[in-house]
């Protein structure tokens, strides 16, 4: 293949990478932005989604696509009424501490993980695609012939990963509407800018608490679910995810979603693009490295809009 | 008795137990007890710097490993005799805890921890990316001929618990001279009001990266003589696994109190110990030991301690 296919190939790959980082990545970004908390039993999140996904999809008989579906619906929604429980049990009661919640959801993910192993056991499982036809792509080139398409081999993408880009542009504009348009974002929102006042106007804050963490899990759970037919279902994939996630969050500034999108593109892309082109390990040492600093320099993030 | 006496008792008696339990400890505990006193002294660095400078690091793995990879790459492929190992050791741990320090330290709270996370992340991958040197996960096992130091061979339990409890007893006494010192009241002061420290005109910023050196040499100091008692270099030591470790320890024995790490990584260890004989999610008791820790006793065992019956512990 030559060089243009071949980038086009490694961006669409980047492109699904993208899509399920935002999900999650958002999913991180609100729980910090309106609680101020960092959690670090995210990745597990995502990765009970995944498990999740399996056993119910390996539960419901008839085609793939029923499987699916129901994991859809059912997975994110468990996933978020157990955040929201760890948020009622455990983070409500040291108050929000910002150092206390990382060491509680350090305890958190390890119970979730381990658990995992005990129940799920050590093996990875896939999930069968509800759809997965096989799509050649055209490229164009300009040849002695002029202007010509032609369809290189190996240049291909799935139905189901177009499906996987579009849902999740689907569901972060569900979340932006969420966020903007309807009563229950405006309490986040409120939250999120003056909790002592939001209480004082009578905004049940605990409840809303409760909510962005259970609304975060299942995003994570929701960017899971979508992945698992083309990866695997592991106890132990959570940690990429997290690492990508808190590496989204902080180049996009902390707490802001039109920043975390745009960076999760940024690094979704990037990260398709460079494992191609790049060893991944080095890859991911530079980048690691590139956002401690980023985190060091420039607190706000590279799309941040400076002290607030 | 005075507060100073019935210290120096209590600390001093531990480490006279612990040196008398050597000859009565079955094989097997007395292997594990020579490991528990080199994972306690990571511990007693960690504390230095969490415990007393209230920072909280989830990065500690990167001064454990650069201490022990110091000493194992210098050993392995520098042919270097066991003192100059452990030196190189400490002066990895010393470059690396300097860095870190200068530049994590321009960040505080949630973003210092993240921080650490992140170049504790760089430093395992690192560790990874350089197989050739290193050889991953699988690791560099030192031979029983690069192990003898002074002509005494460490890989002889009785010899290798002596140089575990020589260790261990160099870094409790080191931090119980360190609290006691004003040094280390000014460190307290930081943890407590950090403002109000900076204006009664202590540099706060040269407080923090001093906590920040020696927590790093003495876990680094750590680090290497565990590669060189146990024989043992390997990845696993560089991974998150290791940060959270001594963050579980010194929770579970009492932040900021000299003997807590110790007591920490005694119950813990034999906990996970008593656990992986039972089932493979052996980590499920550190995690449900943190959720638990934070709810309840934040203090810590010996922090209860001090806040119910002995007032006058460091």
């Amino acid at each position: 293949m030559d060089f243009g296919p071949y980038l086009m190939l490694a961006s669409l790959e980047g492109a699904v990478t993208a899509a399920v980082l935002a999900l999650t990545a958002i999913g991180l970004s609100l729980v910090f932005g309106v609680m101020r908390v960092v959690n670090v039993a995210h990745g597990e999140f995502f990765m009970l989604g995944a498990v999740l996904a399996w056993w119910v999809a390996s539960h419901v008989g008839g085609p793939p696509a029923l499987g699916f579906i129901v994991a859809l619906a059912i997975a994110p929604l468990a996933v978020g009424g157990l955040a929201a429980l760890a948020d009622m049990t455990v983070l409500k009661r040291v108050n929000y501490d910002p150092e206390r919640t990382i060491v509680a959801t350090i305890g958190i993910l390890y119970i979730l993980q381990q658990v995992t192993l005990m129940t799920y056991g050590p093996e990875a499982r896939p999930v069968e695609p509800p759809f997965n036809t096989r799509l050649a792509l055209p490229w164009f080139e300009w040849g002695e012939n002029g202007f010509q398409i032609y369809w290189p081999w190996g240049l291909s993408t799935t139905s189901y990963k177009l499906f996987v880009i579009g849902a999740a542009a689907a569901v972060l504009i569900g979340v932006w509407i969420l966020m903007a348009r309807t009563r229950i974002g405006l309490l986040m929102r409120a939250t999120q800018l003056d909790r002592e006042m939001a209480l004082a106007f009578g905004i049940p804050v605990e409840r809303v608490y409760a909510t962005v963490f259970g609304l975060g899990g299942a995003l994570a759970a929701l960017g899971a679910v979508l992945i698992v037919p083309t990866q695997q279902a592991h106890y132990l994939m959570g940690g990429d995810p997290l690492l990508l996630s808190f590496i989204v969050v902080i180049i996009g500034g902390l707490g802001s979603l039109p920043g975390t999108v745009a960076a999760a593109i940024l690094i979704g892309l990037s990260d398709g693009i460079i494992s191609v082109f790049f060893s991944p390990m080095l890859a991911k040492i530079l980048a690691t490295m590139l956002v401690a600093l980023v985190l060091v320099f420039r607190p706000q993030g590279l799309f941040g809009s400076g002290e607030k | 008795m005075s507060d100073r006496a019935k210290t120096l008792l209590l600390h001093g008696g531990v480490l006279v137990l612990l040196f008398a339990l050597q000859f009565v400890l079955p094989a097997y505990h007395h292997g594990n007890l020579a490991r528990i006193m080199v994972l306690a002294s990571f511990a007693i660095g960690y504390n230095v710097m969490f415990g007393y400078a209230g920072l909280l690091s989830l990065g500690h793995a990167l001064f454990f490993a650069a201490g022990m990879y110091g000493l194992g790459l210098a050993v392995a492929h520098g042919g270097a005799d066991p003192v100059s190992g452990l030196l190189a050791g400490i002066a990895a741990a010393l470059a690396v805890s300097v860095a870190v320090g200068l530049l994590a330290l321009r960040t505080s709270g949630v973003a210092f921890m993240i921080v650490t996370l992140m170049f504790a992340q760089v430093g395992y991958l690192a560790v990874l990316y350089f197989g050739t040197y290193t050889r991953g996960d699988e690791g560099i096992v030192l031979q029983q001929a690069q192990r003898v130091l002074w002509g005494i061979d460490l890989t002889q339990p009785g010899a290798r618990y002596f140089a575990a409890l020589l260790l261990f007893a160099v870094c409790l006494l080191a931090t119980l001279g360190l609290v006691r010192a004003p040094f280390g009241k000014v460190l307290i002061a930081i943890r407590e009001n950090e403002e109000r420290a900076r204006m009664l005109g202590y540099d706060v910023f040269r407080y923090k990266l001093a906590a920040v050196v020696i927590s790093g040499v003495l876990s680094g100091l750590a680090g290497a003589v565990y590669g060189l008692l146990f024989g043992f270099v390997g990845a696993t030591f560089a991974s998150v696994q290791y940060s959270i470790f001594p963050l579980l320890w010194v929770l579970l024995g009492g932040a900021g109190t000299v003997l807590g790490p110790f007591v920490g990584t005694l119950f813990m260890f034999y906990l996970i110990d008593l656990s992986s004989a039972v089932t493979s999610a052996y980590m499920l008791v550190a995690g449900v030991a943190l959720v638990l820790l934070t709810l309840f006793a934040p203090q810590g065992l010996v922090g209860e301690i001090r806040n119910r019956i002995w007032r006058w512990l460091p």
